[in-house]
This record gives structure tokens, sequence and C-alpha cells, in this order.
């Protein structure tokens, strides 16, 4: 063995022994530093003659190449053992909680007149609205239930002390103010508003002095108003069904109409839909005929009666169509399931968190208008 | 309405069944609530002969009996009511039938140590009537053996919703007609008896209020015995859910329920003079047959004689002249009343009764004569009696509506083709007469009949509705545009904006407590309601506040840490011309823990004034509102603690929005626990998006050079509001500096008595060119002067 294998082997032993970064350092000036053992050996190239110069010269430096990738590797071994070492010492128990951020809720009313919103839009309805406070014209007259009319006995209306007179009707009297008992009203401020043709629906909420285990003296309803040339009770049936099928995402919702009546419409028709029992529960779908089955009564609607288009300053052998008026807590109710109406309007965080919807549920065609448990 | 198919079948030959019949009437407009068959009940009780009676060995008060049941051998019943004896018929309970009063099924069994075999069954036991002093004695020619059901005549009841306009169908003759019309049957007009009577009248009629009332026919029957009705009628009316009381009101409750006629029966003693329809006296008042006295006025008619009032005109008689046990001569009357006067007066009196249903309805004009000749009939059979010749003053509407009818209508309406002839076989079915032009008279009883939209409705509902087709309604021609207005679009945004900050969305009532309204009006005027459900739902509310308030507080009292609740809604005020007005609104409630005690945080954080200011801000964002030119402002309003709430205004008047902490005074009217933070707003009050309408944005020029950042510390004085200092520091050179933000306030040692620290942290835009250190210098200087009109010195 030469001296240079010899110093050869020891460096690299010592260097692959070096216990710290400090003597690696050491190391390094020891064989490779301006003084060191290796940069001396190197010196001494000059002074050799050519011959010796071509032996030895590729032989020092192959050693002092190798020399110095060693250093380097054993630098990489001591850091990386160095930065485990800081690491370890650094571990946190991530089983603890991380700090929370509060999950906030949209209401089922709101979410459903989202969802009709969005329906109707593709039908061509647009979003109309109108006080809730209302004269006693709008509410009742205008709508061919007059002063005496029987029917306002169905209504059990809240009064106000106040009468008012809407100067925008030549007919208008002075009225009464009440809470309006249905959307109804906004059926005759729409039409004086725009007009006709007319596709709209009316969300909102609507007040009866009614209260017991399934009616709250506030509740919600969407009107549906559709004024136009030759519109007659097949695309009420059509409007109906499809909105429905839409709602629910289901094909085989079957409707079956009754004859009833509404001084607002002429004729006047009940609308059941088909459901079947599934556990117990009452899901909507299917014919209410078939074993197993039944209808349960979902809306009143009709032709509209020629004396509310008068009533709205239209000629009504030009203009007819439908309307009908639904309950938005109820649709709300048979969609996801919820069975206490009062629960609606209490405020529990519990409920609220249980029924309520992600803020990024927003009812759109492409992605769904109904947001699934 | 409530009738049985046998009443039914008086009026209507069919052999349909119950659940067809069903059917029919929901397709044709009368929705059948409920189907009742007795027949169920009484599966299992038959008409059973006692064949011996003897005393029970360990039992004083029980008897043993043989009952022969019509098959097999006779069985051994122990019975303990008095009446059981040998030779009686009652009714026996078999084992496996289920008592109707009590649910309870009988079983074979021990009494006493003698084994029973059923049950004798008393007249409460099966639902028939309250008497349990016995069992029920049959009379001897009972067939021994029969189901009880079929010896009772036990009908099936049906109960149907009669809509408003439908008053001829508020009797069981008028549902037949119906029914034929739809093909159910044939309808049977009942037999009306001529009655000529013997003699006149004794006693005058006369009419002083023909406004009132048209017509009132009657006359007198004498010798008449007012005890209990046959139990056929007793039967069909408990059927229909009427009490029976006597023979005569009896019958005149079967007559209104038959046919759908009111009549009244006076007892002739208690009169005297003539009997007049006229208006009531102010003050005049009258003892009605519910006992309870009321108090008239001049608009009411009323039926009086010399003494007094008799009857409020076609709502309900009088006390004092009703027939009773010991009347022996009536006058009874029939009258036609203007429907919309009994509907008033009905209303001011508060006072409803199946007669005044039917005549605010509008009863049928054409009935005085055979309905008044039915009834005399029915006393006469029930209650012996002679009458007299009938009496008649005035005259009911006898003029027919007459229609001029299209039945091409019926497609463009009703949305289905009806033939012709088969159109006018419905209409005539229902009693229309159709001219060959169509000209269409429609039935006096008809009142509901205004014109050809109202036949399209009586041919199609006979039809079948069905029938109908759907038909797509046309798509709008043009291109999709939002069909939710601005408010509504903001509105959305809004709620998916709170949700997604992690407040829940309540809906409260729209009325509150008086007290808690008014605690909120600030002045204004609010809708009181007149008729309030409750106290405690009495005013309208003049804010979103007190509703989230109690809810956050009910929350609380279930044990919640925390709520954070937001709502969407009106809040509403009497406007300048007496109309509504409502006003749209966001509020938002956080009480209770902001944080949860933690391992990191420590103790549990309350939400305080600027967690509210978070939630206005951010909300006001997403509304599109310019928060950077928003200035904080004071009065919030006396419900807010008067030193940790402002208001957001854009112009010193207009007010965006409120928030901050509430006053502990609210808090204890609340009875709520502090804080509270509360956010009102105002989305009436935000302004127009700005755009043009347009969906492209303004080009995006990058700045060619990065901003530089300088801070500045100052020594303001305690009272100066943050905003004032960064807004002069905005204000010094507008052309570069981009933005100026807080970055500490500090206050105590080390910093002067009155005094704090503020740092701002300034951002300077260069131009083209990046800034020489002498133009940095300036604009320092600059801001130093703009702070210290504020104030504020520079800290060394």
């Amino acid at each position: 063995m030469t001296d240079l294998d010899q110093l050869k082997t020891d460096a690299l032993t010592r260097i692959e022994n070096a216990p710290d970064a400090a003597a690696l350092e050491a190391l390094r000036i020891e064989f490779l530093g301006k003084q060191g053992s290796i940069s001396g050996l190197m010196k001494t190239l000059g002074g050799m003659s050519p011959e010796e110069r071509q032996v030895q010269g590729p032989l020092l430096n192959g050693l002092r190449t190798e020399t110095a990738d060693a250093i380097a590797a054993r630098k990489e071994v001591l850091e990386n053992a160095e930065l485990e070492a800081r690491l370890s010492g650094e571990s946190i128990d991530l089983t603890l909680p991380a700090p929370e951020t509060p999950r906030g809720s949209v209401h089922p009313v709101s979410q459903v007149m989202d969802e009709l919103a969005e329906i109707f839009a593709d039908l061509g309805f647009s979003v109309a609205t109108g006080p809730e406070v209302e004269d006693d014209w709008h509410n009742f007259t205008a709508l061919n239930m007059a002063e005496t009319h029987p029917a306002r006995a169905m209504h059990d209306t809240f009064y106000f002390p106040q009468k008012h007179v809407d100067h925008t009707f030549d007919n208008a009297p002075n009225t009464r103010m009440l809470l309006r008992t249905h959307t109804s009203p906004v059926q005759i401020r729409s039409l004086v508003e725009r007009g006709a043709p007319i596709r709209i629906i009316a969300p909102g909420r609507v007040y009866r002095s009614d209260s017991d285990a399934t009616h709250t003296p506030m509740f919600h309803q969407v009107e549906g108003l559709v004024i136009d040339k030759g519109i007659h009770l097949g695309h009420l049936k059509w409007t109906l069904e499809t909105f429905l099928k839409a709602f629910f995402e289901r094909d085989d919702i079957v409707l079956r109409l009754r004859p009833s009546y509404f001084p607002f419409t002429e004729p006047s028709v009940e609308v059941d839909v088909g459901w079947e029992d599934v556990n117990g529960r009452k899901v909507l779908g299917g014919d209410g005929d078939a074993p197993g089955h039944g209808w349960m009564e979902l809306l009143g609607s009709g032709m509209v009666n020629r004396r509310v288009i008068e009533s709205a300053g239209l000629d009504p052998d030009e203009w007819q169509g439908f309307a009908w008026g639904l309950g938005v807590d109820r649709l709300a109710m048979l969609k996801y399931g919820m069975d206490d109406l009062r629960a609606f309007f209490d405020g529990d965080q519990r409920w609220l968190d249980h029924y309520g919807f992600s803020a990024f549920d927003q009812p759109t065609l492409s992605a769904g208008v109904g947001a699934k448990a | 309405m409530k009738f049985s198919l046998e009443w039914l079948k008086d009026y209507l030959e069919t052999d349909a069944s119950v659940a067809d019949i069903a059917s029919a009437l929901n397709r044709i407009g009368h929705e059948v609530e409920g189907i009742e068959d007795p027949a169920d009940k009484l599966a299992g009780f038959r008409v059973a002969h006692v064949l011996t009676a003897g005393p029970h060995p360990d039992a004083d008060k029980l008897q043993v009996l043989s009952v022969d049941t019509g098959e097999g051998d006779p069985l051994q019943v122990v019975c303990g009511a008095p009446n059981a004896r040998a030779g009686m018929k009652g009714v026996l309970g078999l084992p496996g039938a289920v008592v109707p009063a009590n649910g309870m099924e009988l079983r074979k069994s021990a009494i006493r140590g003698v084994e029973s075999n059923g049950m004798m069954c008393s007249v409460r036991e099966l639902e028939l009537g309250d008497e349990h002093d016995g069992i029920i004695e049959l009379p001897e020619d009972a067939p021994t053996g029969t189901s009880f059901a079929e010896y009772s005549n036990a009908s099936p009841v049906f109960d149907v919703a009669i809509t408003p306009n439908r008053p001829d169908c508020m009797g069981v003759m008028g549902i037949a007609r119906d029914l034929a019309a739809a093909g159910l049957g044939t309808f049977k007009a009942p037999e009306v008896p001529a009655i000529e009577g013997e003699g006149a009248c004794p006693t005058e009629i006369r009419i002083d209020d023909p406004e009132g009332c048209p017509a009132f026919y009657g006359r007198v029957i004498r010798g008449v015995t007012n005890g209990a009705s046959p139990d056929w009628m007793q039967r069909r009316l408990k059927a229909a859910g009427q009490r029976p009381i006597s023979a005569l009101v009896d019958c005149t409750n079967y007559l209104m329920l038959s046919t759908g006629r009111p009549a009244h029966v006076y007892d002739l003693a208690k009169l005297s003079g003539a009997v007049t329809a006229r208006r009531a006296k102010n003050g005049e008042t009258v003892e009605a047959l519910n006992e309870k006295t009321y108090t008239l006025d001049d608009t009411m008619t009323v039926i009086a004689d010399d003494a007094g009032v008799h009857d409020i005109a076609g709502i309900m008689g009088g006390e004092h002249s009703g027939a009773g046990e010991d009347t022996s001569d009536v006058l009874l009357e029939i009258a036609y009343f203007d429907p919309t006067r009994i509907g008033v007066t009905g209303r001011k009196l508060g006072l409803a009764s199946d007669a005044r249903t039917r005549f605010e309805r509008g009863v049928d004009p054409a009935f005085l004569d055979d309905g008044l000749a039915l009834l005399t009939d029915l006393i006469v059979q029930t209650c012996g009696g002679v009458p007299t010749q009938v009496v008649r003053a005035g005259e009911a509407p006898n003029q027919p509506k007459v229609v001029a009818f299209d039945p091409g209508l019926t497609a463009r309406l009703g949305g289905v083709d009806v033939p012709q002839d088969e159109q006018r076989a419905i209409l005539e079915a229902l009693d229309f007469q159709v001219a060959g032009d169509w000209q269409v008279t429609c039935p006096l009883r008809r009142h509901d009949i205004e014109g050809p939209a109202d036949l399209v409705e009586e041919v199609v509902r006979i039809y079948g509705l069905d029938k109908v087709e759907s038909v797509a309604l046309p798509r709008v021609e043009g291109v999709a545009r939002p069909t939710a207005t601005p408010l509504q679009q903001v509105e959305r945004k809004l709620r998916r904006a709170a949700a997604a900050r992690g407040l829940n969305e309540a809906v409260t009532w729209s009325f509150l407590p008086t007290a808690d309204a008014e605690y909120f009006a600030d002045g204004a005027q609010l809708w009181v309601l007149d008729n309030p459900i409750s106290e405690d739902m009495k005013a309208m509310r003049p804010s979103l506040i007190p509703g989230l308030l109690s809810a956050a507080k009910r929350n609380a009292d279930r044990g919640a840490a925390g709520a954070r609740l937001f709502e969407i809604g009106r809040r509403y005020f009497v406007g300048k011309d007496g109309a509504s007005d409502e006003k749209p609104t966001l509020g938002v409630v956080l009480a209770g823990e902001k944080t949860a005690r933690g391992w990191s945080t420590g103790k549990a954080v309350p939400f305080d004034a600027y967690d509210a200011k978070a939630e206005a801000m951010a909300l006001l964002e997403a509304a599109g509102a310019p928060i950077d030119n928003l200035m904080v402002m004071g009065e919030a309003g006396d419900q807010f603690h008067p030193g940790q709430s402002a208001t957001l205004r854009l112009g010193p008047k207009n007010v965006l929005a409120r928030f901050g902490a509430l006053h502990p005074r609210t808090l204890k009217e609340f009875d709520a626990d502090g804080p509270v933070m509360a956010v009102e707003i105002f989305l009436d009050a935000l302004p127009a998006k700005k755009g043009g309408g347009s969906f492209a944005r303004a080009a995006y020029a990058p700045p060619a050079l990065q901003t530089i950042s300088r801070d500045f510390a100052f020594l303001v004085p305690g009272e100066l509001a943050a905003a004032d200092l960064v807004r002069a520091v905005k204000g010094a050179d507008k052309q570069a500096i981009v933005s100026a933000r807080v970055f500490d306030v500090f206050a105590g040692q080390g910093v002067p008595e009155g005094k704090k620290s503020v740092a701002v942290e300034v951002l300077l835009k260069p131009g083209e060119k990046s800034f020489t250190d002498a133009e940095i210098k300036a604009i320092s200087d600059k801001i130093v002067a703009a702070a210290a009109k504020q104030g504020a010195e520079l800290r060394g």
C-alpha cells in the first residue's frame, strides 16, 4: 500500500466517522484547507518532472475530489440527522381540536323560496312582491270577495283599526287595513303595475288568526299567476305538474284535479297529489288510487275570475289565465321531512343546524334545485 | 254537512256503492271529508231473546240469563241490568265484538264464578244515546238473530264539505240532484202534498222591511203534541250530527237538512197581534234560543209581534216563543231573507247558526210554498194537529238569470272539448234550461251563476276534470333575464353571505308584544292589531332585533352557550298617507360566547362590538355597498350601549346600518343575559348598484412599480377617533397615498395622561418613476402636518 493509499483510507474513514458538523469542518481544514495535508501534496506537483507529474497528477486530483465528495456526503448525513433530531422535539398532539369556525345555515323557507324562483325562472315566471299590511280592497274586494261575501268567513283575518284609500284606483274605497290572508293581492298589484301578458310567482308571509298543532298565525305562501291570450285549464295542469316534478325531482308525480270554489277563480280547482306510504311516511309520487297510496290536498287554483281581471283594469274578453296559491312551509315539510310547523318560527339553533341548509346549497338548474340530505 | 246513505236514497235512486258515491262527490266538487259506517262498529252485536233469567248464586245484583241468539243452543250470559228479564228482546254482544263506547273486546269469561258468553248492551254502550239505566229493550217482533246493524237500519254516513257557493247543496236533496247529473242514479223530487188547510190563518203576517225580508209565508197548526220525534227522524238527525230536541224543532231541522230550507216554528200562545218582519230598533234586545241575549240595531231584520222581537230573522229564533213541551198551537214561518243582510247581521252579532249559513249564501226562492207544505206534512204526521190555510206576505225573487253561453268557451277556458249535445245534457240535468241559441236560463236556487265561466265550470266538473289534458305553456320568447328584482338579488346574496359567515338564519314572527315593539319604535307610528291572537303577537315589528333577541334568549334558556342568528325580513310602519311602509331589513344578534374556552385560547370569549362591526361591514360589502366610503357615526339608538354602538352612513344623512352592544336596559327589558351584540342593515337605504348594466369590468392596469410602506406613530388626544386620524393621513396626498391602516393603539406607560399612541401604516404608490428620498420626505411631512391638524404629534 502506498502512502497515498494509506492517506486516502485514513481520510475517508475519519470523515465517515466525524460525529458532528464541527468535527467535519476540522477534517476539511486538515485535509483540504490551505495548510491541509492534501492541499500540501497538491503543491508538490509543481516541483515534479513532467513524467512524474503525469502519473501523480491524476492520483492527487482523484484523492482531493474523493475527499471533498466524502465530506459533502457526510455533511448531508449529519445535517439530516440534526434536522430529524430537531423535528422530533417539535412534535405536537394533533388529536387536539383545531380552532372551530361556526357553521351557519339558510332557513328551509328561504331555501325553498329560492328553489321555487329557480324552477319558475325556467318557465318564464318572474318574482313579484307586495305589502303584507294590506287594505281590505286588495285582499278581498278586488278578488271578488265583497264585504258581505260568505267566503270571507274562510279567512280568519287580522285587522288594524286604520282605514286607507288607494288612489291608484277609482273604485277602491276607503277600506280597512289588515294583514294579508293570502298572497293573492299581489295578483292585483302586479297586473296593475305590469299589465298583461304576465307570468309571476309571489312568495311571502301571510297571516291568519289561527293557531293549533298544524296552523301558525303567520306562514308562507307562493302565489302564481299567468295572464295571456288563449290560456286554459290544461296549461294550469301542465304548469303545476311540471313545477312539482321539478321540485320533488320525480317523474311520477300525479295530480288529481277536483272542482272547488274560490271567489277569485272560475272555474276553481283544488289540486291533490298522489302519495305513497313508505315506512309510515307519506312520500309524494305515484297514483293516489293505487294500493298503499293516497291523495293529499296540496293547493287551490283556477282560471282567474273575469271580475278580478276587471278589477286590475284589463279587458277580460281579451285576457285570461290562471292562478294558484300554495303553502311554502308545507312544501318544505313534504320535501325535507320536518313535521312541526311551529318549530319553523322558533329560532332554535339546534333545529336550524339540523334542518338548515349550507350557504353553498344555492339551488341551480345545473346542480339541482334540491339539496340532498 | 253529514248525511246517511238511506237519507240520500230518498232523493236518489241508485245502486252505486258507498265508495262510488264518495268518489263521485269528490269528482264533482263536494269534497268527502269522511265516511263512517256504523255497521262496522256494530259488528258482532245481534238481536237476542232472553229465554230465562235467574239469580246469580254469589251476587245479589247480577242475574244469569239464558239467551237465544237465533242459532245453536241458547247462551248463558251474566247481566247486571235491573230490567233484564225472561221474555224480553235485547242486543247481545258476542265474544270478539268490540264495545263502541269503550273499545273493550268482549270475551267468554267467568263473572263471580259463573260463565258468561257475551254482554247484553245498553244504549250508551253502543253509542246510540246517553241512557244507561238498563239494557236496550227491543219490540217483541224484533227478529231474533238478526245483526243489530241491519235491524237498526245503520246506514253509512258521508261527511261532505259544501263550498260557500253551493247553498243549494246544503240539503240532501241538492246533493242528490248533483249526483244524478253526474250519472250516479236518478233524481227523485220530493212528493209535495197539497194541503189546503182548514180556515184562514188567524195570525196576521206583515212585512215592514221588504228589503230585508221580501217574502214571509206562514200558517198555523192547532192541536199539536210536542213529544219526541219518531225514531227514523232521530236516527237521521243523529247521523247528521244534530241532537234531537223535540218533535217540532226536529221537524224544522229535518226539513232544513233534507232540502236546504230553514224554517221556524213559534208557540202561538206566546205571540200577540200581527207578526211582522221589520227592522229592529236600536238597543232592542232578544234572548235567543242559545239562551244568550243580543242587543240589536236598526240595520237588522227581525220578526216581532206587539210585545217584542221573537226571531233574529234568518239567524236564530227567540227563547220566549220557541216550541216547548206544552206547545199546542204553532205558527210556521217560511221566509226569504236578503242574503247580505243576514251576513252583516250575523257578523255584527257574532252569531253563527245553520240557518244563517244557508240564508246568507242564498236559499231557493222558488221553494217557499213547497217547503211550507213539506213542513206542515212532517208536523202533522209526527205531532198531529190541524193546519189552517197558508198566509203569504211579499214575494221572493222570481226572475231567473239568463246567460248567453258559447259552448266553445268550454274548450277555450276549461281546456277540454265537450261535444255540444253533451254540454246541453249536463246543464239540463242540473236544471238549467238551454234554448236553441244557447241562452241558458238558470234555476233560481243557483245564486252562484254569474256568467259563462260559471257554466263552463258546471260542464267541466260534471264531464270530469280528470279529462283535462296537460298542455305545455308556450316558452317565453327572447333571452332569459334575471327574474328576481334587484332587492331580491341583494337579499339572496346577503342570506348566503351571512350563512357562510357562520350565522344561522331564523324566521321570527312579524308581530311582537306591544311593549317590545314600542321599545324599538323610536317614535314611529306602529301597526297594532285590533284582534291579535294573543297579547304577545299584537304590534307589527319596527325592528328585527327584538324577535332575534327573544330567540337568542330562548336558546340560552335551553342551555346554548351562544347564539348567532340573522333574519332577512320587513319592518312595518304606518306610512305618511296611511298606507303600509314596509322596509326590507337584515338583522343580526350575537349573544353569549363567541368562542368557547379552549386548550389554546384559554377562557371563553364573549362577543364584542367589533364582532358586530365585522358582520355589518362584511354584509354591507356582500350587498355591494361602497364600504370604503362609509362613515362611522353615532346615534345607533337608545336601545344600544351609548359608548359601544354606531351607525354606518353613506353621507351624513343616509344610514345604511347600525351595530354595537345592546344597552343593559334593553337586556333587562327582554330579560336576557348580556352582553349581546346586534346589527341592523337597512336594505332600502343601500345605493343602487353602479356599472351601467355592462358585464365588462374597467381595464386592469397593474402599477409598473411596487408600492412602498412607511409607518408613522402619533401621539393623539385620547378622545380622537382613529378614523379621523386615518382620514387626515389619507387626505395628505391623494395622488401618492393608496391606503392608511391603524396597526397599533396604545395608552398607558410611556404615553402621557389623556393621550394615546396610534400607529399608522401608509402605502405609497409611485408614479412613472420610483420615489426619491426627497419626495418621500415631502410626503411624510405632509402626512405629519395633516395629522397635526387633528392634534397628533409624531412620536420621537
